[in-house]
């Protein structure tokens, strides 16, 4: 059993299960950058392009996690854990609407875990 | 002294051709004030509909306002800063309900400068031409400008009447419509600002509608008759909406933030005089506007001969930053813009912690006792190193990450170490060292013994993963209108090909 990179918590996944009744299929985004970067976007599988050298970090409640690969290189030893709380962020991510916005919290592997990491996909 | 809260309107609407319009569906959401938590007012849940007509009634109104003379565009826009000057204190005290920051900076920086941007356009769009050039002794090319038509522009949270400044003057200089996304964190200053200059623009000209990201924001970014979209805020985002502009194959300007490095050599040290003490004012300068401010100065390179006194007394003055009512003029920090940004600081601050950075000062919320329901964040400043995530992503928050360099070589290395390319700061009483840097390190705007000056006229955008484009120069005209070749003949012989 490998250990992942990504999690969800029961919240976010609730989260994820209602916008999936709307929108179909899901996928998420690491962003970077000012205002609402670098917290995780979603969106609809096939509306967001992922890049060639785009990662993907491994499946959360059924939706692909990627992150560009530059950025990925300050996340190898971090696990990324997506929750939800209440606010308002303004970006195209898709549970805006509702109130909601999905954030990224961040845990460092212990050494044990760094050895055992679930491989990288390059897309 | 303080301020009393605006009489905000209970509901707002959008503003379509010249009308305030109710959203298509009817839906509204409410808008939150971050000073308290308290609800603002309800500001219209659009989507495609509204976004449609919008357009449409933008390009019903382009081709008169394209045609209007330059010299009656710049008379306009100086009515828009005259009328904006004279309802100063109104919009900033708005733009700090809306926003959260103290109306101390909306006074002394957002709304004027917003002021001086309209009137920087309004005077560079009166003074400028196009191009003539002989080609040869019977023919003459002349390069004429003409406005794209209607631009889509999305506009960021952290300084809304500022940044919608920045993207509506140039448009609206060059003879374009707009139609305008606010940010759905703080849509309703733009509204009164609106409210404010509206009878002194044709209808049309200006729209704007409200709304979420996925639901109006992303049918203006792809729809079919829009000539261009501007955007700032974060990369993920920029990637879509560069996405989306592929489909319609129109230009677009992003503006997506930085990790700016604020470098202080020795020799600021070399005498304590009123240079050392603005250099230690401009290492502060990262809890401007709480930190949420794309060129936050967020990573503090200090050379090691001076790091210790230094820091000591950079802290003593960060110790000094007054919070509190974000209305008090006294006040130099307020609320975080949301709660979830509040809730990223946080869990960033936690990030910091678990990488081994040191915590100097600050590191936690601060319960502000006016009210205890805002997003509030000690301004707080790690010690670590570059690799870490502290030190690469934006927090967009009152969160410094500070390392030291032996020397220059050093110092340039660290600086350049980042995925983007924003802004820079370089403090030295070398003008040697000076130049070194300013040539050197891969940011769009390097301020040199100073930094956070946003004066119109000098340029401002992106390296790297920063962005495309150049805003606040009237460079920026350049991103608003066609390149027209008139390419005239005075010779009356023919070719002798046919």
């Amino acid at each position: 059993m490998y250990v992942e990179r990504v999690s969800v918590t029961e919240k976010a996944a609730a989260v994820i299960d209602q916008l999936r009744q709307q929108h179909g299929d899901l996928m998420f985004h690491q962003s970077g950058g000012c205002c609402d970067g670098s917290s995780p976007m979603c969106f609809a599988k096939d509306d967001f392009l992922v890049g060639s050298r785009d990662l993907l970090l491994g499946e959360v409640h059924g939706c692909s996690f990627y992150m560009a690969s530059d950025q990925f290189e300050y996340y190898k030893n971090m696990h990324v854990m997506i929750d939800v709380t209440q606010g308002r962020g303004s970006s195209f991510s898709l549970e805006i609407p509702l109130g909601l916005r999905f954030m990224s919290i961040s845990r460092i592997f212990t050494d044990d875990e760094l050895a055992n990491l679930r491989p990288l996909e390059v897309c | 002294m303080s301020f009393q809260k605006p009489d905000f309107k209970p509901q707002y609407e959008n503003y379509i051709g010249g009308e305030w319009v109710a959203p298509a569906d009817g839906d509204y959401f409410e808008n939150t004030s971050p000073i308290d938590g308290s609800v603002i007012a309800r500001v219209p849940r659009s989507n495609a509909n509204d976004i449609d007509m919008a357009v449409k009634a933008a390009w019903k109104a382009a081709d008169a306002w394209g045609k209007v003379p330059a010299s009656e565009r710049c008379n306009i826009l100086f009515r828009i800063a005259a009328r904006i000057e004279e309802n100063q204190e109104l919009l900033a005290v708005a733009e700090t309900w809306d926003n959260g920051k103290a109306v101390r900076e909306t006074m002394a920086a957002d709304i004027p400068l917003a002021v001086d941007h309209f009137r920087y356009f309004g005077s560079v769009i009166r003074a400028e031409a196009g191009q003539v050039a002989d080609i040869d002794a019977g023919t003459v090319s002349m390069e004429i400008h003409e406005p794209l038509g209607v631009v889509g522009q999305i506009i960021p949270w952290n300084f809304p009447i500022l940044m919608a400044t920045w993207k509506l003057a140039p448009a609206l200089a060059a003879g374009n419509c707009v139609v305008l996304k606010p940010a759905e964190q703080t849509p309703v200053s733009i509204l009164m600002l609106a409210e404010i200059i509206a009878d002194l623009l044709p209808a049309g000209v200006l729209n704007i509608v409200n709304g979420f990201g996925p639901e109006a924001g992303k049918p203006l970014a792809t729809h079919p008759d829009i000539k261009k979209v501007a955007f700032t805020g974060e990369t993920t985002t920029g990637r879509l909406i560069m996405q989306y502009a592929s489909e319609n194959l129109i230009p677009v300007t992003l503006e997506l933030g930085g990790k700016s490095p604020n470098i202080f050599f020795e020799s600021v040290m070399a005498e304590d005089d009123n240079f050392l003490d603005k250099a230690i004012e401009g290492l502060v300068l990262f809890a401007f506007n709480q930190g949420e401010v794309c060129t936050c100065p967020s990573r503090a390179l200090i050379q090691e001969s001076i790091y210790e006194e230094f820091m000591a007394r950079c802290l003593k003055r960060i110790e000094a930053i007054q919070m509190g009512d974000p209305l008090e003029l006294t006040t130099m920090m307020g609320a975080q813009a949301s709660n979830d940004q509040y809730e990223k600081i946080l869990n960033y601050i936690d990030v910091g912690k678990q990488e081994g950075a040191e915590v100097l000062i600050g590191g936690e919320a601060y319960q502000n006792e006016t009210y205890p329901n805002g997003y509030y964040v000690k301004p707080t400043v790690f010690k670590g190193n570059n690799k870490m995530r502290i030190f690469q992503e934006e927090i967009f928050g009152p969160v410094l990450s500070v390392t030291t360099f032996k020397d220059e070589a050093e110092a340039m290395e660290i600086a350049n170490d980042t995925l983007y390319g924003l802004g820079a700061g370089v403090w030295t009483r070398d003008v040697h060292q000076m130049q070194t840097f300013t040539r050197g390190i891969q940011a769009g705007r390097i301020w040199c013994n100073c930094y956070h000056a946003y004066p119109a006229g000098a340029s401002f955008g992106g390296y790297k993963k920063s962005g495309i484009g150049r805003e606040n120069h009237k460079m920026m005209l350049g991103h608003y209108r066609h390149t027209k070749n008139v390419l005239m003949s005075y010779d009356k012989n023919p070719l002798g090909f046919f």
